[in-house]
């Protein structure tokens, strides 16, 4: 039984076409990671499987767990069990932290007709969290991401995480612009909440954040479609050779869509 | 006025006639020559500066007789109706403009508080500058004269010198909402001694639905080193027309502040002139409006430096959903010899609708050297990034817009000291906020 299955998904932003017949299967428990040049789709992916609007889809189905994802909007998703941890966290000056979780895990739970919980119980979820995560409790006593380091917003994205417990959790290039410590740290938090019942598809630009979290498959995407997947050793390689070489056993990508090599 | 006086103007005419004399000859004159000057110029029209954002015409078509007072005293008032968390001092209810001593509770250590009426027999010589003189033709608005001219209550409260009354005053209109067409008129002064504090909550609701009329003006003086905290909480019916003016003088080293949540009536004014009148006198204003369907409310702030390092900070936000207008405009002016001035404005609205409409205009008039002075204003919509993380996270569409506009409105109301006040008040918001998308 597969989690989430994509088939042939074509979407567009802006009138322009940016995913073109990308499939991928994801089943409980995998970890899949998804790498590939600048402006390969990498974010739109993100973005269309968590309901964003202005992301189109022209063609292609996606179903999450027997459902029809693409027919539910964004809150339903998150109630579903869809996560995705933003490349770029907004900032909501005015709403606290706290009030702000509480109010998405109870929404959440109201959706699944699960029982919401009461401050003391949702205190108690959040203190064990805020352990496994390593996160400090000042940060939820500010506002969502107000005046957070490009760090602890991404930490906060992965502490959101664990307290929502989702099924499926979609990493939009969180490892972009962490230091060493800061990655360990996301990567850690990862790897705490890995189960057999909760899958990963993480959407990055380098092969470090790999070294940290084991992927049970690698993906390239690349002009709007998986060209070419395996496992860490693919990881490896693009790493050390770039993009380029698909050209060669791809010969309908054009150079531009190889163009953005990892650095 | 060369045409003849409009349905609006004869009411008030016709009014005056059934208002029964007050057996002091000077505060009779005063409210002949009021009434006259009303009479004579009417309301003002679309080519008055002040008036420009909220036309009158469709108002100057209406009539309103004066409310009846027998009617006002009898009729029974559910005090669950104005109850507000920690508002827990003395009170003074005025139902469709009379003074309800039912409902009133005015003994409280510290302050001297007596209904208008009541002051006029025993003391009315401290009231001829407030009621007779300061309103002379040509130094006041055709709503002040109106009012002038009817009001027959309202209350004088004085705070003695040193006194700190620590218990807030509550103040309360209620509009009766059963005597349709009628007007209603009340008139407040209130002074604070030097180095004395004192907190008033203006607090505005109504008992039914019918179409009423409700001027308020009061006059506000603050000695050297007094404090002053205002609260006003206007949450009247939709068929309310309301129309308030005030003025606070505030002397050396004192301070006052007020926050204002502006929720009900269909047609509102509020406006309000702060004179910083001594060396190093604050006034700090906070303020919300949250409009929906057809209402209008129109805030004017003018603030007047006249000291040296005096110091204004203005924090206003505006909500229009519908088909509503708001209007805003805050006026600075830092006269000369005001020197070490610091004047702040913000003025941020949010429109979520297509069909509201919200006019803004900050206005700064500097004639002293050495000045801070920093205003903006801003209209805008919900952030759609903002709206799509909290759905990301499961809150609904509608929750999640309630909670943005929420934050958008809490630099306002968060710095209320009173706690359990602060909080009602954002309840109060979050319950008049749209829970429907608007297109």
């Amino acid at each position: 039984m597969h989690m989430l299955k994509i088939d042939n998904l074509h979407a567009r932003v802006e009138g322009k076409e940016i995913l073109k017949g990308l499939s991928l299967t994801v089943k409980p428990g995998e970890v899949h990671a998804i790498m590939g040049p600048n402006g390969a789709g990498k974010s739109t992916l993100g973005n269309v499987l968590a309901g964003r609007d202005g992301y189109e889809v022209t063609q292609g189905a996606v179903d999450f767990a027997g459902r029809d994802l693409l027919a539910l909007d964004p809150e339903e998703r998150a109630a579903a069990g869809v996560f995705l941890a933003f490349q770029y966290p907004v900032e909501i000056p005015g709403v606290n932290n706290t009030y702000f979780l509480r109010a998405a895990l109870n929404a959440q739970r109201k959706f699944r007709g699960e029982e919401e919980l009461d401050s003391m119980r949702f205190l108690k979820l959040v203190r064990e969290k805020l352990k496994v995560m390593q996160v400090s409790d000042e940060l939820l006593h500010r506002a969502v991401n107000e005046g957070f380091s490009g760090g602890e917003k991404k930490r906060n994205e992965i502490f959101q995480m664990a307290v929502l417990e989702p099924k499926l959790a979609i990493l939009d290039e969180t490892d972009s612009g962490l230091d060493i410590d800061a990655l360990k740290q996301v990567a850690g938090g990862v790897n705490a909440l890995r189960s057999p019942e909760r899958s990963f598809v993480i959407v990055t630009h380098y092969q470090r954040l790999l070294d940290y979290i084991e992927p049970d498959f690698v993906h390239v995407l690349a002009g709007g479609r998986i060209v070419e997947s395996g496992d860490k050793e693919l990881a490896i390689k693009l790493e050390e050779q770039g993009y380029a070489w698909l050209a060669e056993t791809h010969p309908e990508l054009r150079k531009a869509d190889l163009a953005g090599a990892p650095a | 006025m060369s045409n003849a006086p409009s349905p609006f103007v004869r009411a008030a005419v016709d009014a005056a006639e059934a208002l029964p004399a007050s057996g002091i000859a000077w505060l009779d004159a005063a409210r002949r020559e009021n009434l006259e000057a009303f009479a004579d110029a009417g309301l003002p029209e679309g080519r008055n500066e002040a008036w420009k954002y909220t036309p009158l015409r469709a108002l100057s078509q209406r009539a309103f007789a004066l409310a009846d007072r027998a009617l006002a005293l009898a009729v029974a008032v559910d005090p669950a109706l104005y109850a507000l968390p920690g508002v827990d001092g003395a009170r003074i209810v005025f139902v469709d403009g009379a003074y309800r001593a039912d409902l009133s509770s005015l003994d409280e250590d510290g302050i001297e508080l007596a209904p208008l009426s009541a002051a006029l027999i025993a003391h009315p010589e401290p009231l001829r500058f407030a009621l007779a003189n300061r309103y002379r033709r040509g130094a006041a608005d055709a709503f002040m004269h109106l009012n002038a001219a009817l009001a027959a209550d309202g209350f004088v409260l004085r705070v003695a010198d040193g006194t700190i009354a620590s218990r807030p005053l509550h103040v309360v209109h209620v509009s009766s909402g059963s005597q349709a067409d009628t007007a209603w008129h009340v008139r407040l002064v209130i002074e604070v001694g030097k180095g004395a504090t004192a907190d008033i909550v203006e607090h505005f609701v109504s008992a039914g639905d019918a179409a009423q009329l409700g001027t308020v003006v009061s006059d506000v003086v603050l000695r050297e080193g007094g404090r002053l905290g205002l609260v006003v909480l206007q949450d009247a019916s939709a068929a309310t027309t309301l129309v308030r003016r005030g003025h606070i003088r505030i002397d050396a080293g004192a301070a006052a502040t007020l926050h204002a949540l502006e929720l009900g009536g269909a047609l509102v004014r509020h406006e309000l002139h702060a004179d910083l009148e001594g060396d190093g006198a604050r006034f700090d204003s906070r303020g919300v409006f949250a409009l929906a369907g057809r209402q209008h409310a129109d805030t004017q702030l003018e603030i007047r430096h006249k000291a040296r390092d005096t110091v204004s900070d203005a924090l206003w936000r505006g909500i229009a959903d519908g088909r509503s207008r708001g209007v805003f405009r805050g006026a600075i002016v830092v006269a000369e010899g005001a020197d070490g001035a610091d004047a702040t404005l913000s003025n941020k609205n949010l429109l979520l609708s297509g069909m509201a409409e919200i006019d803004t205009k900050p206005e700064l008039e500097i004639y002293a050297d050495e000045v801070k002075a920093a205003h903006g204003a801003t209209v805008g919509q919900l952030d759609e990034r903002s709206l799509f993380y909290l759905r990301s996270r499961g809150i609904p569409l509608a929750d999640a817009r309630s909670l943005l506009t929420l934050a958008f409105c809490r630099a306002a109301l968060e710095s209320l000291p009173n706690g359990a006040l602060r909080e009602h008040l954002g309840e109060l918001l979050v319950a008049h906020l749209p829970t429907e998308p608007a297109e």
